[in-house]
């Protein structure tokens, strides 16, 4: 059990998905200039990182570790991802129209965000078991949404703020990324 | 016909200099610039994939149909993604551990879609190579410059050969993660500041 904890612990902060892994940064920085966007992307993220996590693991060790194709991993990820997201479109648009209206927009941009594939590909680097993935899935996915949410206030205050004009917008943006992944990186002696 | 040839290329090097005007694929931007050497691995990787997904694509344009071109797209350069690991794998293993996961990142790259999504898919062969060579020797080049900058400070050398004498204390914040954030939010700004004149 303390093993779990440690791992979640460890993918929330340590390894933080956005801040010091480098994954899904373009919505990183595409939605959080208001919070509703952020909060909306962060949990269309959960939601879709903790089954494709659970999906590609069973494709690669049921499907292509028994055939001996893995070097097809980067082709079917993808097309398990890009189905996924796709199947829960449809069925979030049938089944629960009023978490859709919430998510909608966010689902089709998250074929192309890194942070999934990224975290899909890590659960097989490091040769997680079936749980410690499930694990690693859902702590990556808070993680991300932790850095959006905490990054869209900072950024919706400094959107108020007067800022030198070549400063503006992402380049100001990113300094900022810089400076929370400078105070997540004091978590970096804890596991 | 030479002169859009040439147009569609340059504008890849400047006015829509990828991670600096589109701001699109920053993950490997930011994630692999620890080094000149890995910078412009990375981008050298990415530039074969454009390239070749943009002619693949430009060339099926009339064949694939509209509601499906996104998937269609998205195994074009899944296929591409993997000729280019396969190979790096063999050829150059060392580069192909330091990069790791993010060659197979290269699949979900915003550039090799975004381009064959808003170029490729619309205009002629020669064009779409001109435009995915441009904009993959703009992606190599940034990503050059940025691991200069932050090989330079961080570890004191440029391509391993140090640049700043014996007593140069290094700068390890610049090569470690919030360095990368703020030495690429840094560099946008100086690209505003030098492009307004």
């Amino acid at each position: 059990m303390t093993d779990y904890f440690v791992l979640a612990i460890s993918c929330i902060f340590v390894n933080n998905i956005l801040l010091a892994q480098f994954l899904g940064n373009c919505p990183f920085l595409g939605t959080s200039k208001k919070m509703e966007t952020a909060t909306g992307m962060s949990m269309a993220v959960v939601f879709v990182l903790v089954l494709a996590g659970l999906i590609t693991w069973v494709t690669n060790n049921f499907l292509l570790k028994p055939l001996n194709i893995e070097y097809l991993r980067t082709l079917s990820f993808i097309l398990v991802i890009a189905s996924l997201v796709q199947f829960v479109e449809m069925f979030l648009k049938k089944s629960i129209p009023a978490l859709y209206a919430g998510l909608g927009i966010f689902l089709p941009l998250i074929t192309t965000n890194c942070a999934v594939m990224g975290a899909c590909l890590i659960n097989i680097k490091e040769d997680y078991t079936f749980v410690q993935a499930a694990v690693a899935s859902f702590s990556y996915a808070v993680g991300f949404g932790l850095a959006l949410v905490l990054f869209a206030g900072l950024r919706e205050r400094i959107n108020i703020a007067r800022v030198p004009q070549p400063l503006q917008d992402t380049s100001l943006g990113l300094v900022t990324a810089g400076m929370i992944a400078l105070s997540f990186y004091a978590f970096k002696g804890m596991v | 016909m030479a002169q859009s040839i040439a147009k569609e290329f340059t504008k890849g090097l400047w006015a829509e200099l990828p991670p600096f005007r589109l701001v699109l694929g920053l993950c490997p931007v930011l994630a692999v610039t620890q080094s000149v050497e890995n910078g412009i691995g990375m981008g050298l990787a990415t530039t074969f994939v454009l390239i070749c997904s943009n002619f693949l694509v430009s060339l099926l344009r009339t064949v694939i149909p509209a509601k499906v071109r996104i998937a269609c797209y998205i195994v074009i350069i899944a296929t591409f993604v993997t000729i280019v690991e396969l190979l790096m794998q063999a050829f150059t293993y060392e580069l192909f551990l330091k990069l790791g996961i993010f060659i197979p990142l290269i699949v979900v790259n915003c550039i090799v879609l975004g381009r064959a999504e808003a170029f490729a898919g619309k205009n002629p062969p020669h064009l779409a190579i001109a435009d995915g060579l441009g904009m993959g020797v703009g992606f190599t080049l940034s990503l050059g410059a940025l691991g200069a900058v932050r090989e330079s400070l961080g570890a004191g050398t440029i391509l391993g050969n140090p640049v700043f004498g014996p007593d140069f204390q290094p700068f390890t914040f610049m090569v470690q993660a919030p360095g990368a954030f703020v030495c690429l939010g840094l560099m946008l700004c100086m690209m505003n500041l030098i492009g307004k004149k």
